[in-house]
């Protein structure tokens, strides 16, 4: 315990005085990168617009209020879109996901020298890349409309779900597969009867909550061309329809609420 | 066969055939999901339009990516890449060292067994606005207020943190062990005494894990507020993909892949200091 001598007395204290020169140091620099990147940041701004900011958003809100209801009619078609796009995403992302899970995690995989690298290659890549991104490229690859925005939440989804589930795969209780290899069960009942069970709660709780995070996904979508309801969200921003944005973002706001509502009782029902 | 006498004993026993048991008891409600799910298939795909001639097209394209990430390109758009890229981080750390201080403060006010009622309902009305409105509406609207730039980029992020890293916390601090706290409260602690030494040291690996984990999803996000105008990396990859620059996208997309590699390895060397 670091302790002080002040005036004859002890004085106990968190740190040594070394500990503190470090801590201090380590928060001077760190101070230093952010004045720096704000800096920046302010350097790029036009700080004329930011103090009509105040003006410009009443302005906003007064054009957007109050939202166009009878607009609804014609959103019918994009939230069916915006559904589809993310439970048929969700669920080739699921197909596609199970293999990679099982060749990444250490107790399942065939070969811990080539095929885990890989399979975890392919879990970073189509995980760091945002959905948008991918929207992007495969419009410009297989045109816009509902089936790019399909595969862009699919391909996403894949490296999110498998690094879900190759970390319950990996934490399962090996003494029931092993119980299950000891009956003299071949390698795809073990698969069936000693890992699957185990598993089956953590996969239905990564699908709901996945297609939880596409609908908030699949929602933004059209604003780069590939369906759903961020379509007429981008066409009602291009001719400054407030009255109608606000709707939308309404109706967004609603859906990603219920989702939400729906994801967390399913998965109270599972667990 | 050892196997089917095994199932024929087991089936004595039972005075029936053993089956797995079903996931779903009741055979109704397992029939209607089935028919149902079956049913909303038949509808989603029927209602989906794909221009198959038009995907075969694109297959050649498809290719051509795939073969871009063979020979990226870092060059010839090197300085809009760089600009692009310093934007992106530049947002990131701002964004994430605003947010996660002003995300402290939200998250002990969300915490009940802290704070008192009135301003745990205020905090937790912050969260749930917060989460409920995604990045990129986010900064569409903050574009529309403020004009186009970094500054909307970093308010989003910051925005973003804050329902994330508050409802965390606060779900963190909610768990904590109550005799930690409460033996600091006995030894005559004020408020501040007591977060700092009753709460802080019991949430503090938790929320420097999430903390670490939330700069790489901004750093993640940042990337395509560009798209919308929120500055960073995001305009110049919509712009090489809109001329078909795949050599120039690939290379963003790389950069990208790594950086947020690197911060994941990082954060893993953190997680593992801390706790």
């Amino acid at each position: 315990m670091p302790v002080s001598e002040r005036n004859g007395t002890q004085v106990w204290q968190r740190r040594t005085q070394g500990e503190s020169l470090v801590r201090w140091f380590g928060w001077l620099i760190g101070v230093a990168v952010f004045l720096y990147c704000w800096q920046q940041i302010s350097d790029a701004t036009t700080w004329f617009f930011v103090w009509d900011a105040p003006r410009i958003a009443g302005d906003i809100w007064e054009r957007a209020t109050p939202p166009r209801w009878e607009y609804i009619t014609q959103l019918g078609r994009p939230i069916w879109d915006t559904l589809n796009i993310a439970t048929l995403g969700t669920l080739i992302a699921l197909c596609l996901a199970v293999p990679v899970a099982f060749l990444a995690a250490r107790n399942t995989t065939p070969s811990a020298l080539f095929i885990r690298p890989l399979a975890l290659l392919i879990i970073v890549s189509t995980r760091s890349i945002n959905s948008l991104i991918w929207a992007l490229l495969l419009i410009a690859i297989i045109g816009p409309g509902v089936f790019a925005g399909v595969v862009a939440i699919a391909i996403r989804s894949i490296g999110f779900c498998a690094k879900l589930l190759y970390e319950a795969i990996e934490e399962i209780d090996h003494t029931q597969v092993e119980a299950i290899t000891a009956t003299g069960a071949s390698r795809w009942q073990v698969m069936a009867y000693g890992i699957v069970p185990q598993i089956l709660p953590a996969f239905a709780g990564i699908a709901v909550f996945r297609w939880d995070i596409n609908i908030r996904e699949s929602t933004v979508l059209g604003l780069v061309g590939a369906g759903g309801i961020g379509l007429q969200l981008q066409a009602s921003l291009n001719v400054l329809a407030w009255p109608q944005v606000s709707l939308i973002l309404l109706v967004i706001l609603a859906a990603v609420i219920l989702s939400e509502w729906v994801s967390a009782k399913v998965r109270g029902a599972i667990i | 066969m050892s196997g089917t006498i095994a199932h024929r004993e087991l089936g004595d026993l039972l005075g029936r055939q053993w089956r797995k048991p079903p996931f779903i008891r009741n055979p109704w409600l397992r029939w209607a999901l089935l028919i149902g799910s079956f049913g909303y298939l038949v509808a989603a795909f029927a209602t989906i339009e794909v221009n198959w001639s038009r995907v075969y097209e694109g297959l050649e394209r498809g290719g051509q990516f795939v073969l871009a990430f063979t020979s990226p390109d870092f060059v010839s758009r090197g300085a809009d890449i760089w600009k692009g890229m310093m934007e992106s981080i530049v947002m990131t750390v701002a964004a994430s060292v605003v947010g996660i201080a002003i995300s402290i403060p939200i998250g002990l006010g969300a915490a009940r067994n802290i704070a008192p009622l009135p301003v745990y309902l205020v905090c937790r009305a912050i969260v749930a606005i917060s989460r409920a409105l995604q990045e990129i509406i986010v900064a569409i609207l903050l574009v529309a207020i403020f004009g186009f730039g970094p500054l909307a980029g970093f308010l989003t992020l910051s925005f973003a943190t804050i329902g994330f890293l508050s409802k965390l916390l606060a779900e963190d601090i909610e768990a904590m062990d109550r005799a930690q706290a409460e033996a600091i409260r006995a030894s005559g602690a004020r408020w501040l005494q007591w977060i700092n030494y009753g709460v802080q040291p019991q949430v503090l690996p938790r929320l420097i894990g999430l903390s670490m984990y939330r700069v790489d999803i901004n750093f993640r996000e940042s990337a395509i507020l560009g798209l919308v105008g929120a500055g960073g990396i995001g305009a110049t990859l919509n712009t090489a993909f809109d001329r078909y620059e795949y050599d120039t996208a690939a290379a963003i997309l790389l950069l990208i892949i790594g950086i947020v590699m690197a911060l994941e390895y990082l954060s893993g060397i953190i997680r593992a200091k801390v706790q």
